[in-house]
């Protein structure tokens, strides 16, 4: 790490790295310097004024270099003309700091005074009002007095759409630039600006839809005042009347951590509902930031049409029923069907609703293995298992001599998070790597891109070695190599066969084992690592133990089902039949969903059972960095539902008689039951992951520095388990399996992904609905003119007898030889869609 | 002995003829002092617009937490209040009211008085919470009632210029 300094600030010795500014080196000691233009993640710009300070440095002779001394014998210190910023000054040694002369005090009563001559003061109606840095720094340092004449503030326009998510109150804005600084610093989206000088300065956009940046939520987060709010919080409660839970983003697999912040209404019927959404500090995860995702798309959870009741089909219609009489119903049609059953289950679930699951099949229908993640993509949770990155790794920590890889992904669309964080450690002078079909976002801060042509994913990671010079010495060298990977136009087989082939290259290069180095699969959702971890998986039990009679995998349960092998299905939270993985019922004699809607699948079921999203219960998900982190309820449960995990464990109990009970709450499966079947996850249980450790920058506190501008983490960090290479060195490279990934020819489909892509969960956020992907097809223009395909003209894609509508767009980004599908939600058989053109506009 | 008895019948033949002063409730009632604490009253402005912002100062430095806020925004189509927010509930619970007067003082708009009615007495828990329709005070004869549909840019203060409290 970085040499150690240290100074003196107001009489207390702090020792700090080197480059740390002075207004952060005292708050490490607990020392408040107020600040409002200054953020310890921000570059420091100095504009407030607020933070002025008296700074000293000690003299020395210059002909000798000797400490001078005063008459009494301490060290001579040169206090400099006037105050300084502390926020600008970087700490030296032997540097004096005087926090709270008279002088200081003066200077800061100065600047609220005048900060106020242009504010409105208008608290009552602030949505910021109650945890505003403004006010609370007024109450400290202000006089409390003003020589300003009332009647000569300026006012201006109060609330001002910069687009559809974000309002601002021109009156309120005092100018600090923090929110101009994050989308130009941190998230690279500079589509905010100041407009004009002075009093008549304001913050305007340039972008067309209005603030367009999948980060423009947490400026409202570190505008000290309330000048930035959000369209879904704007005036929706007081911050003291909320009640705070700590969760997680159940979006992606970065596992961001949130503060969900709900309160109980009239206006809706009396039920506690969530208000907002706010990021909870965890530097090893999300630091301070949440993409706009995490933070509007949550309204599906208390959506109108959620599943309230269990449904049993009677007379060929779903009737509400009770839940004993449906638990009842599954578990003796599973009983009585035993080999002929089988189970998918969805990647939304928690690992102790995965766990019950597979415990349902293989323990209460006697070692029925036939069970399966019912919508693929991505493979490789047993690779990341032996050398997926290892335990006690930051991104955060990735810098100069470091070497990233990201391959056939697109983060910025899939998980906002780590392009954020891969971005920023390329800054730090970590070296990056991007190879894809396409052009990606990340492209721009990569000192190595390459655009391979489809299907070559696999051979390209192969040589990687051997491809270029420079690239070679960037991954042999590596003082750690971190690789992305993804399954952005690969098939399933084929991300397995990356996987391995990744892995090979971590062994050969000896990039495994130690903090900051190995692989991490860019998951579909959440908890695709659960799935792993937790053996929903028809060739292993939990712990990555191969099972040595394997039951039939995904697609053979989708084909037995249409053959009538499979009799009876058990689908948790999953969507096949919408995901055009399943025809329809087939051959089946039962089938039962899990699940919160009524989707496509659950219409064609015989028993329907109620389960709660993850804002109504607790667990824990396992995020791409492999860290288990724990999630608590903010709301109640909706209609009679019930968490996932408590329906299969009563299905479990009813089929074993009771000699299986039912745990008492999810904190019991884990520590009892996934803690002693999961070798890796032994030594946690809900007391471990919510432990908490001081993280820097200090935020959420009731203090005058960011308070209010964050939430603190109490509810704990998680653990990141240790990949088994981390103990011992795998002694063999993995085996790629030989495929054949040739595409057949003319034009190559690809579904690309984007962040606001329709589907279940954010169609309900109806903030967003303008900023959702329109489905288009992106071509090349030579490919379009050999097709006859316009820019604008509607389309039509044939996917096995459903026709999406969609968009043409020529675009230059585009490869030749491939149209790129944006705005597409994942369906089976996509890529092999036919294109055809409509000449009357279809509408969607 | 018998001076004394007579003094007191005195008394009380004086007593005989005096008017009483119990007084005939609920026929007839007195009057109450000016700054009595009563049941609470939201008040408007002369043009009718309510004068409560939804702010919920008032439930914040209610000590018994009796009183219940929910904001929404005003839009010019439909307003209620000036500036931009407003009250979309309001209750008190009579029933934990210590009539304080800390609601009034925490007023940023004096939107919420405590006036002089103090005939509050209820059969059940539900009808001791007071509705923002039944504490609101009728539109004065200037005004109109709200929600209002106004001009654009007509108010765009949420507290507009105030006399100076009495
Ligand atoms: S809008 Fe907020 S963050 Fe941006 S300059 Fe104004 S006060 Fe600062
Ligand atoms: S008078 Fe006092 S107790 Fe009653 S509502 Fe007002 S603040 Fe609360
Ligand atoms: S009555 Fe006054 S204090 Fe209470 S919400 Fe209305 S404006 Fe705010
Ligand atoms: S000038 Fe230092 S915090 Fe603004």
């Amino acid at each position: 790490m970085s040499d150690l300094v240290s100074i003196n600030v107001d009489g207390v010795d702090i020792e700090v790295p080197a480059g740390t500014t002075v207004v952060d080196a005292a708050m490490r000691a607990d020392i408040q310097i107020p600040v409002f233009c200054h953020h310890p993640k921000l570059e420091p710009v100095g504009m407030c004024r607020m933070c002025l300070v008296r700074i000293g440095m000690p003299v020395r002779d210059r002909a000798t270099g000797e400490l001078l001394k005063e008459p009494d014998g301490s060290v001579q210190y040169n206090w400099g003309r006037t105050l300084q910023t502390g926020c600008t000054v970087r700490v030296a040694p032997g540097m004096h700091v005087v926090t709270n002369s008279a002088e200081a005090k003066d200077a800061r009563d100065d600047i609220i005074e005048f900060l106020l001559t242009s504010h409105p003061l208008d608290c009552p109606i602030c949505d910021k009002g109650g945890e505003c840095p403004l006010q609370n720094l007024t109450m400290a340092h202000g006089g409390g007095t003003s020589r300003f004449n009332f009647n000569d503030k300026l006012t201006n326009d109060k609330s001002v759409p910069l687009g559809e998510l974000i309002y601002l109150d021109r009156e309120r804005c005092i100018q600090c630039a923090r929110c101009t600084r994050f989308q130009s610093e941190i998230a690279d989206d500079p589509v905010i600006a100041f407009h004009n000088r002075g009093r008549h300065l304001e913050i305007v956009t340039m972008s067309d839809p209005g603030f367009d940046s999948y980060w423009s939520g947490n400026t409202t987060d570190i505008c000290p005042v309330g000048a930035l709010t959000t369209a879904d919080f704007r005036f929706g409660a007081r911050p003291w009347e909320l009640t705070p839970a700590a969760t997680l983003s159940p979006h992606d697999a970065a596992g961001e951590n949130i503060t969900v912040s709900t309160r109980r209404e009239a206006k809706s019927g009396g039920r506690v509902v969530v208000k907002r959404i706010m990021p909870r500090q965890n530097e090893w995860v999300n630091e301070i930031w949440i993409s706009d995702r995490t933070r509007f798309v949550h309204h599906f959870a208390e959506a109108a049409d959620r599943l309230k009741m269990p449904l049993v089909r009677k007379n060929g219609q779903l009737t509400p029923t009770t839940w004993d009489e449906a638990l009842t119903l599954v578990a003796e049609k599973l009983a009585a069907t035993g080999e002929q059953a089988a189970g998918l289950a969805g990647d939304r679930l928690s690992n102790e609703d995965l766990f019950m699951f597979q415990k349902l099949f293989r323990k209460a229908l006697n070692k029925n293995n036939n069970i399966d993640l019912a919508n693929k993509r991505l493979a490789g949770g047993d690779v990341t298992a032996d050398v997926g990155i290892a335990s006690g790794s930051n991104l955060g920590d990735l810098g100069k001599g470091d070497t990233i890889v990201v391959i056939a992904t697109d983060l910025h669309e899939e998980v906002p998070i780590w392009w954020l964080r891969v971005k920023q450690a390329s800054e730090r002078g970590a070296r990056l790597i991007v190879l894809n079909v396409r052009e990606t976002r990340l492209d721009k801060h990569a000192s190595f891109v390459m655009h391979y042509a489809p299907g070559q994913a696999i051979a390209v990671a192969g040589n990687l070695l051997e491809h270029d010079e420079e690239v070679a010495t960037a991954v042999r060298d590596a003082d750690n190599l971190v690789i992305f990977y993804g399954y952005e136009g690969l098939s399933y087989d084929e991300t397995d066969a990356l996987a391995r082939t990744l892995g090979n290259l971590l062994l050969e290069t000896e990039h495994v084992g130690r903090p900051n180095n190995g692989l991490i699969a860019v998951w579909p959702r959440n908890n695709t690592q659960g799935v792993w971890d937790m053996a929903v998986h028809p060739g292993l039990t939990p712990g990555y133990r191969a099972d040595r009679n394997p039951g039939l995998d995904a697609n053979a349960i989708y084909a037995g089902a249409e053959s009538g092998d499979i009799t009876a299905l058990y689908i948790v939270g999953a969507d096949p039949v919408g995901d055009g993985l399943m025809p329809g019922r087939g051959a089946l004699d039962f089938m039962v969903v899990q699940e919160l809607f009524l989707t496509e699948t659950a219409q064609l079921a015989d028993v329907v059972l109620p389960a709660q999203s993850w804002l109504e219960r607790d667990g824990t998900f396992t995020n791409g960095e492999r860290r288990v982190q724990r999630y608590n309820p903010a709301i109640q449960k909706v209609g009679d539902s019930r968490p996932d995990w408590q329906i299969l464990a009563q299905v479990i109990e009813k089929i074993t008689e009771g000699s299986e009970k039912t745990p008492f709450a999810a904190s019991l499966v884990f520590s009892k039951e996934i803690a002693k079947s999961v070798r890796a996850y032994k030594d946690m249980d809900y007391r471990t992951l919510g432990q908490v450790v001081e993280q820097f920058p200090k935020v959420g506190g009731d203090d005058l520095y960011y308070g209010g501008t964050s939430y603190a983490n109490e509810a704990g960090i998680g653990q990141q388990w240790s990949a088994s290479a981390e103990s011992k060195k795998p002694k063999k490279p993995f085996d790629v399996p030989e495929l054949d990934v040739t595409r057949p020819a003319g034009l190559v489909l690809l579904r690309v992904a984007a962040l606001y892509t329709p589907g279940t969960l954010n169609q309900y956020s109806e903030l967003l609905h303008a900023r959702m992907a329109k489905p288009t097809v992106m071509l090349h223009y030579a490919d379009a003119d050999q097709l006859g395909i316009a820019d604008g003209m509607s389309l039509v894609l044939r996917v096995n007898g459903t026709e999406l509508p969609a968009t043409a767009s020529i675009q230059d980004g585009v490869p030749s030889g491939v149209a790129l599908l944006r705005g597409f939600a994942w369906r089976k058989g996509l890529e092999s869609a036919e294109i055809v053109k409509v000449q009357t506009p279809i509408t969607a | 002995m018998i001076l004394e008895i007579l003094k007191g019948l005195g008394t009380t033949a004086k007593h005989l003829v005096r008017p009483p002063v119990t007084i005939q409730y609920p026929e007839v009632k007195r009057p109450v002092r000016y700054r009595f604490k009563g049941r609470h009253e939201l008040k408007r402005y002369d043009n009718g617009l309510e004068k409560c912002i939804g702010c919920a100062l008032c439930a914040a430095a209610c000590p018994a937490d009796a009183i219940f806020v929910e904001a929404s925004e005003n839009t010019d189509a439909q307003r209620y209040s000036p500036g931009e927010r407003y009250a979309s509930t309001y209750e008190i619970n009579m029933l934990r009211c210590i009539f304080c007067g800390y609601c009034e003082d925490a007023c940023p708009t004096e939107a919420i008085v405590l006036e002089h009615d103090y005939e509050l007495s209820f059969v059940d828990r539900a009808s001791a919470i007071y509705t923002k329709e039944m504490l609101i005070v009728p539109v004065p004869d200037s005004g109109t009632s709200t929600p209002q549909q106004v001009e654009a840019g007509s108010f765009d203060r949420a507290i507009p210029d105030m006399e100076d409290p009495k």
